[in-house]
């Protein structure tokens, strides 16, 4: 799996030598509506809230109406959207973006034993924390392009992990993971009288269950337009243009090295959100947060989803965590009773087929989905949906068609 | 840098704010209708079934276990619902239970992957109380996993039955109301084992510790050094390795020049396997002489499963376990007659443990009839009971941890089968190994806490 991401990796360096229009390929439309933002993008941002915050109710069907799982695909869906600022509008691949996500898991919490327990605070210091950590590893990081810079930054991301598990032990109690404990300090909760709970809340309202999720959940909406406001500055374009063509950028007499780590950066400080807000919704942090599959996830949910598109990460992180959460809980006896219909010996023989794939075996049903989207839709999830749009719509076939073909 | 600078019309926010302010206002409705369900405590169950959670790593360095611990659930279940041979039903005293599920309801099961890791552990549990509505959840093989589900189950006010966690923390340092043990602790395995290890190889020796690196090993670490040192054994080193980490050659190396002439692994599971292994095939420990004497092997926590993974490594080397099957009292004959005739195969002791501990809940709800945690629980604290394989047990209530006799085994020379691995060299009475609970420390917490219902 590894190998395959490597090699996207590679490709905004291969793609310098393609032709224009393939290269603008993965950003799609989004070329359309620089520098403004278009009637339609307000549309997609309403349509994109009220889609995340009805969640509850249309995912429900399908076994994934409840907080937890919601709030995983809120928080995911940030991390994702960070990521593909680096990844999706610069094209420089960061095989170390969890360990942000576990320095603000471990700063929220901190924040919760010294501070309060209220989320604000925990989420800004996660912010701050994982801002200044993206600003050390992407200054060292960013000298260098392409596979160069993935491997620094998977290496500074595999030191973070192994100092969060061993060396770092009184600040980030190791394996065990850091809690909240009832004995905590807690300054200003002190100060201002407060309870001895251990449970997030703003002000009052505890965030667990659904406020938890819609508290995740308008971050997200947030998060989401921040993304697209990013989209379509100046500084958006600049990154576009590193992607397309870092050199002559250089050669016009840009500097890109502050573009990109102002993208390291930002992208960092999602990261660190998402990890607050795993704090924030889960009071403990634990090291496995910052391991490299933990980095190859996101990933996996930038490409699944359409890297360098504004929807596609979110959806990536969503059917990741769907099929992680409940693939993994199906087991024999639920698949008997789901092919209850067909008679016992067809029964035995389909449930024998379909077990090594659920369970314990929810990561080759991932493996296969990743390849099958990686070879027939390259641009990811969203690519499907622009041509089954565009098939729908059937306005320009002949154009669309033959450009896509040309991609791949 | 030239960021875009054009403000936001009046118009533009006037526009934003709407869609934002309708956007949240959407859940609200339908968050009242969940909400309004007046539940007296956290997934009370209200039809004609209960449902249990549980939560065993299926992949991992503990899979092993976690198969196992599945079986046993699921063996215990199809008791409490009255159904195969009764089990334990009819050897457990005193007992309240009547073979017809829980307080009459029948008992169904969940089942999630806990992948040995914190994260993926509370996310699964979280699911069972969430989605499935689970009224109480067990398993875990791996104390930090333990830890980090208690604590999870004490705020969301859903009772946990910890199946195999062996460190000192669990109900200790970070033991909960909501918390309970069945299963002993490496404290009791360093005071069981101590005596025994300087009979049988001596007074003076220096000991090398390998230890698994989490809270398990930290605590299991410092018991067995205590207890050696008591018995005037000197530590010359002690080294972390990680959990999971596969080939443990780079740390076996150093043992044999280091001056030390016992090495203890404290690690469980697939990592025990092959440390052990690796020692044994890979380095001959076993035949090396230091010092003038034998070199010798510990290791503190001894399993069925680990004994069968490790082969013929496993042979002469000293361990504790919290019960074995060859055990000479009713119940366990009753148990492995059972486990046997559904599994052809004894069960382990996580296996037992994990389902004396459902049991064990089952019948709390029943001495207190009803399901509001905070009547189990004082059901369960200071339970005095026998009749589940380990002879008489407390539940004491300072701690939720269970007091009984500790098992000093050894791996069998010439074993008659493949299950018989094992031999018992000791049984070490429960008041050698009860303590003071105040000597770890923690804070169990609230019984009344507002949990999921809220």
């Amino acid at each position: 799996m590894s190998q395959s991401v490597m090699t996207s990796g590679n490709r905004p360096e291969k793609g310098m030598g393609k032709s224009p229009a393939e290269r603008t390929e993965p950003t799609g439309s989004g070329l359309r509506g620089f520098m403004r933002s278009s009637g339609g993008d307000y549309l997609l941002l309403a349509v994109f809230a009220a889609a995340i915050l009805t969640m509850p109710i249309w995912l429900a069907p399908i076994g994934a109406g409840y907080p937890d799982i919601l709030q995983k695909f809120a928080i995911f869906g940030i991390f994702a959207l960070g990521f593909n600022i680096l990844f999706g509008f610069s094209g420089y691949l960061s095989f170390g973006h969890a360990a942000f996500l576990g320095v603000g898991s471990y700063a929220a919490v901190w924040m919760f034993k010294l501070l309060s327990m209220n989320a604000f605070p925990a989420l800004i210091f996660a912010v701050l924390v994982s801002g200044v950590f993206a600003l050390l590893i992407g200054f060292v990081s960013l000298r260098r392009s392409g596979i160069y810079f993935s491997i620094l930054t998977l290496a500074f991301a595999q030191m973070s992990y192994n100092l969060a598990y061993s060396v770092l032990t009184p600040i980030t109690n190791g394996e065990t993971g850091l809690q909240v404990n009832r004995s905590d300090p807690r300054i200003l909760d002190q100060l201002f009288g407060g309870t001895s709970m251990t449970v997030p809340d703003i002000f009052g309202v505890q965030l667990q269950g659904w406020a938890g999720f819609y508290f995740c959940a308008v971050l997200l909406i947030l998060a989401f337009f921040i993304t697209m406001r990013i989209k379509n500055s100046t500084f958006g374009l600049m990154l576009f243009a590193i992607k397309a063509n870092q050199t002559r950028m250089s050669f016009t007499g840009f500097s890109t090295r502050p573009y990109l780590l102002t993208a390291f950066v930002i992208s960092g400080m999602y990261a660190g959100l998402a990890g607050g807000l795993l704090a924030v919704t889960d009071p403990l942090a634990g090291a496995e947060r910052m391991q490299w599959t933990a980095s190859g996830e996101v990933v996996l949910m930038t490409i699944l989803g359409g890297v360098g598109t504004l929807l596609g990460p979110v959806i990536g992180a969503a059917v990741i965590k769907y099929l992680e959460q409940i693939f993994s809980s199906f087991n024999e006896g639920l698949l008997h009773r789901a092919f209850d219909f067909l008679p016992t010996a067809v029964q035995d023989i389909v449930v024998a087929i379909v077990a090594p794939f659920v369970g314990e075996g929810w990561q080759l049903t991932l493996g296969l989905m990743f390849m099958i989207v990686v070879i027939f839709l390259p641009g990811g999830i969203m690519e499907g949906v622009g041509r089954i749009a565009r098939r729908v719509r059937r306005d320009k076939p002949s154009d669309d068609g033959a450009a896509s073909k040309a991609g791949h | 840098m030239p960021i875009d600078t054009s403000a936001w019309s009046r118009r533009r926010i006037l526009q934003t704010s709407a869609a934002l302010g309708a956007g949240l206002a959407i859940p609200h409705v339908f968050v009242r209708n969940a909400w309004s369900q007046d539940k007296v405590f956290c997934n009370s169950p209200t039809g004609s079934n209960v449902v249990l959670g549980f939560n065993v790593p299926q992949s991992g360095p503990y899979a092993d276990e976690g198969a196992d611990e599945l079986r046993a659930f699921k063996l215990a279940v199809q008791h409490l619902n009255g159904e195969g041979d009764g089990g334990l039903l009819k050897t457990l005293k005193p007992s309240s239970l009547k073979g017809n599920g829980i307080l009459g309801k029948k008992v169904t099961f969940v089942t999630g992957d806990t992948q040995t890791k914190s994260d993926a552990a509370r996310a699964s549990a979280k699911r069972m109380i969430e989605a499935d509505k689970v009224v109480m959840i067990s398993g875990g093989s791996s104390s930090g996993v333990a830890v980090a589900v208690q604590s999870l189950c004490q705020d969301m006010g859903v009772i946990f039955m910890t199946g195999l966690t062996h460190s000192n923390d669990t109900t200790g340092k970070d033991k909960r109301r909501y918390g309970f043990r069945h299963f002993f602790n490496a404290y009791m395995s360093g005071v069981a084992l101590g005596p025994v290890l300087a009979e049988q190889y001596g007074k003076d020796r220096k000991a090398y510790h390998l230890t698994a690196d989490y809270t398990w090993g930290w605590t299991q670490e410092e018991s067995m050094k205590n207890a050696t040192e008591k018995e005037g054994w000197k530590t010359v080193q002690t080294v972390r390795t990680p959990l999971g980490a596969g080939d443990f050659s780079q740390y076996l190396t150093p043992v044999l020049n280091s001056g030390a002439d016992v090495l203890i692994l404290n690690h469980y599971g697939g990592d025990m396997v092959n440390s052990l292994r690796q020692a044994v095939n890979q380095f001959d420990m076993k035949n090396k002489t230091v010092n003038g004497k034998q070199f010798e092997i510990v290791v503190p926590l001894i399993s069925e499963l680990m004994a069968e993974g490790a082969g013929d490594a496993i042979k002469g080397i000293l361990g504790t376990a919290n019960w074995d099957w060859k055990l000479d009292n009713e119940a366990t004959k009753t148990l492995a007659k059972s486990f046997g005739e559904a599994y052809g195969r004894p069960p382990s002791q996580a296996a037992q443990t994990c389902y004396a501990q459902t049991l064990l809940y089952a019948n709390a709800v029943e001495m207190a009839g009803t399901f509001y945690p905070p009547e189990v629980i004082k059901a369960l604290e200071g339970f005095e009971f026998d009749g589940l394989g380990n002879g008489p047990t407390l539940y004491r209530a300072a701690d939720h941890q269970c007091f009984k006799d500790v098992l000093v085994v050894r791996g069998k020379e010439k074993p008659a089968n493949q299950f018989d691995l094992l031999e018992v060299v000791k049984i070490v009475p429960r008041e050698t190994v009860t303590y003071d609970p105040s000597i770890f420390g923690g804070e169990l917490g609230p019984s009344e806490v507002k949990g999921c219902a809220a």
